[in-house]
């Protein structure tokens, strides 16, 4: 782990409770955990044990019922619709399972997106997708449709959506879930290059092995609660 | 960032395409629906004034108590004085004499036997007068099939097609057989001068429109008739003007106890009209309430379904982002913009259609066939200003509020939870 000055996310006793009922679900229970810039970690576990809770938490896409979650500095559980937005905006990126990119939008405009939404002038815009499609390589699929790529494509047209505003943190959430084995180390190999050189700190949530080999932290959640954390280093 | 929503809009159909093509199949039928109904209102209303009761109608006393019977022995007498002051009160109406009249119609062969017979219903209206409004009200010169109009004393139209049930052709001579007004029997020669159709199957049967001074004169009713009527100019119920001058005429007239007095009845508070016309109303009402609810609901449902289909991008969109209440605008703008053009292209073409048929109209002959109402066989849609507005406001609003009201989920759920509907 990194010294505490470049700890960029912070959670102290995270609580997460699901009505279910009567009863209820304790979906996250006392999770504190600290991660500093440029880790590349996974949170692992069975299914059900938090870990898609706890990256929606993280990324202000949903908050906590007790406890708190600094991200960058700022109180998750304080801030509002507008000041969440402006965080994902700004500093955060997203990779789903299912790649999610906008069907109607060609793989340019799906990168351009959230460059649209911060108001950065075009010719710019234009130079930072260019590269961030370089970076995955697909720059020569640029005016392709979602529909026209294949798995692996698609995610890595995901991934450039992510990074292309150069946020200082990535979520992926199953990332290779939708992806065969030879997709998967390619994607992963891509992102570990990014990490290495823009310091993006990755967290996956993941049960996948070979997710797991490219970490360099993997904490284990089971029924909500930290059970394991380990450094394993093999990215660096 | 307009423009990147634009090409959204344009580029998937279920967002453009299909929601114009709904609204504008919803605004383009119920503007066509209020148009054709409003047309077939306004020629019940016509013909009833044409053939029936006038805008506003002057009788005796006596005569309006039972009206419907047409009692001609309670005539109105000294007509010429009542109509030139009636025209001088009331100049912004046409007002003519009419005695409508039964009888019956005999054809005679060369020997002066007779060959056919038949019960006729008679209107004597001022013919020979080339400034009498009666050749617009009746409508004369366009209605003749045959022959020609009368052109002097002693002629008469008969309805085509009991000219042809009789074997009448114009120039032939017929008998008409009449009780005069005091209850005596007249008979009188009339040649044809030609035959009428006016589509309205209730008088297609047997209507003869002979002239009024022949008529007075057969029935012992000179200087009589048995109503003025009066006509707006431009062939429109004004009702509440011709109400005012009925309670304006009749107060005028209120001091006189005789029975032969004269009254002024309107085409609402006559035979039973104003009950009629509230039902119509009602009725039109309801239906055309019906299709702006309907074509509404549709059109809201469309905006949810729109919206719910739509969950997926809203939460990518929201994940990278954008600011939901950035999001649930260019929804509502969306809508705003599927909602104007698909109304705009329903009015349009709702309008195109009313325009079609308020020309051409649509023929209901079959259906009127055995009807005693008087009513066109042809009906004609009829546009008005409202036209214009009842299809397009609901079309636009029920898009916008149908987004607005799905679009609130978006904010009802939590962000996390749109992805999982996303995700699944
Ligand atoms: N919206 C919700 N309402 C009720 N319970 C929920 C909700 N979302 C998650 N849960 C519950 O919270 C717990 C943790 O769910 P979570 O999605 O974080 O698990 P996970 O570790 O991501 O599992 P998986 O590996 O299957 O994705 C589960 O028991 C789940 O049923
Ligand atoms: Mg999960």
């Amino acid at each position: 782990m990194e010294t505490s000055d470049s700890i960029i996310i912070q959670t102290e006793k995270l609580e997460k409770i699901y009505p279910l009922g009567p009863a209820e679900i304790k979906a996250l229970d006392n999770v504190t955990l600290s991660i500093a810039k440029g880790e590349f970690l996974g949170l692992v576990g069975p299914s059900g044990s938090g870990k898609t809770t706890l990256l929606n938490i993280i990324g202000s896409l949903d908050a906590p019922s007790s406890g708190s979650a600094a991200v960058l500095g700022r109180r998750i559980e304080l801030l509002t619709h507008k000041e969440s937005s402006r965080l994902r905006n700004e500093h955060i990126g997203f990779i789903f399972q299912t790649f999610n990119l906008l069907p109607v939008y060609t793989v340019y405009e799906n990168v351009e997106f959230p460059l649209l939404l911060q108001g950065i002038p075009s010719a710019q815009r234009r130079t930072m997708v260019m590269q961030a499609l370089e970076w995955v390589g697909l720059a020569e699929r640029a005016s392709s449709k979602p529909a026209q790529l294949s798995g692996g494509q698609s995610q890595r047209v995901a991934i450039a959506r992510a990074i292309v505003k150069r946020p200082e943190i990535v979520l992926a959430d199953e990332p290779t879930a939708n992806l065969d084995a030879a997709n998967s180390h390619n994607i992963m190999k891509t992102m570990v290059d990014l990490n290495k050189e823009l310091k993006t700190t990755f967290i996956f949530a993941t049960h996948d092995e070979k997710v797991i080999s490219y970490l360099n932290r993997k904490i284990t959640l089971f029924d909500g609660r930290i059970e394991k954390d380990e450094i394993t280093g093999t990215a660096r | 960032m307009i423009a990147f929503l634009w090409k959204g809009i344009m580029r998937d159909r279920s967002r453009s395409l299909f929601p114009i093509l709904i609204v504008t199949t919803g605004v383009m039928l119920t503007v066509f629906i209020h148009a054709y109904i409003h047309g077939a209102i306004t020629m019940l209303i016509q013909t009833t004034a044409h053939f029936n009761t006038g805008h506003v109608r002057v009788m005796t006393k006596a005569y309006a108590k039972e009206a419907d019977q047409i009692p001609n022995d309670l005539a109105l007498l000294g007509t010429d004085t009542l109509l030139s002051s009636l025209r001088k009160q009331f100049p912004e109406l046409a007002w003519t004499p009419r005695i409508r009249f039964g009888g019956l119609l005999d054809v005679p062969d060369d020997r002066g036997e007779t060959r056919a017979q038949s019960p006729v219903f008679g209107f004597a209206a001022d013919m020979l007068n080339g400034n009498s409004p009666e050749w617009n009200v009746l409508n004369i010169k366009n209605s003749v099939v045959r022959g020609a109009a009368p052109s002097k004393r002693g002629d008469i139209l008969i309805a085509d097609d009991l000219a042809a049930k009789l074997h009448v052709a114009p120039g032939e001579t017929v008998t008409l057989i009449v009780s005069t007004m005091n209850g005596s029997m007249s008979v009188k020669n009339f040649t044809v001068s030609g035959t009428v159709r006016f589509g309205i199957s209730a008088m297609d049967r047997g209507t003869i429109i002979a002239d009024l001074a022949d008529i007075q004169s057969a029935m012992d009713m000179e200087n009589g008739s048995g109503e003025i009527l009066g006509f707006f100019r431009d062939d429109v119920y004004h009702a509440e003007q011709a109400n005012d001058m009925s309670i304006m005429f009749n107060a005028q007239h209120e001091h006189s106890a005789s029975e032969f007095a004269p009254v002024m009845g309107t085409l609402r508070t006559q035979s039973g009209m104003a009950d009629y016309l509230d039902l119509i109303d009602a009725y039109s009402g309801i239906i055309i309430g019906i299709f702006v609810v309907a074509m509404s609901i549709v059109l809201w449902n469309t905006g949810l379904t729109g919206s719910l289909r739509r969950y997926g991008e809203i939460g990518v969109r929201i994940a990278i982002g954008e600011e939901k209440g950035h999001v649930y605008r260019s929804m509502l703008v969306e809508s705003v913009f599927t909602g104007f053009i698909g109304s705009a292209f329903g009015t349009l073409l709702g309008l195109a259609i009313a325009y079609y048929v308020q020309e051409h109209g649509i023929n209901i002959g079959d259906m009127m066939k055995n009807s005693s109402i008087l009513m066109s066989n042809v009906i004609r849609a009829r546009i008005t200003p409202f036209t214009f507005v009842i299809g397009f406001l609901p079309g636009l609003l029920a898009t916008l509020l149908g987004t607005a009201v799905s679009g609130i989920g978006i904010f009802k759920r939590e962000t996390a939870q749109l992805f999982k509907e996303l995700e699944t």
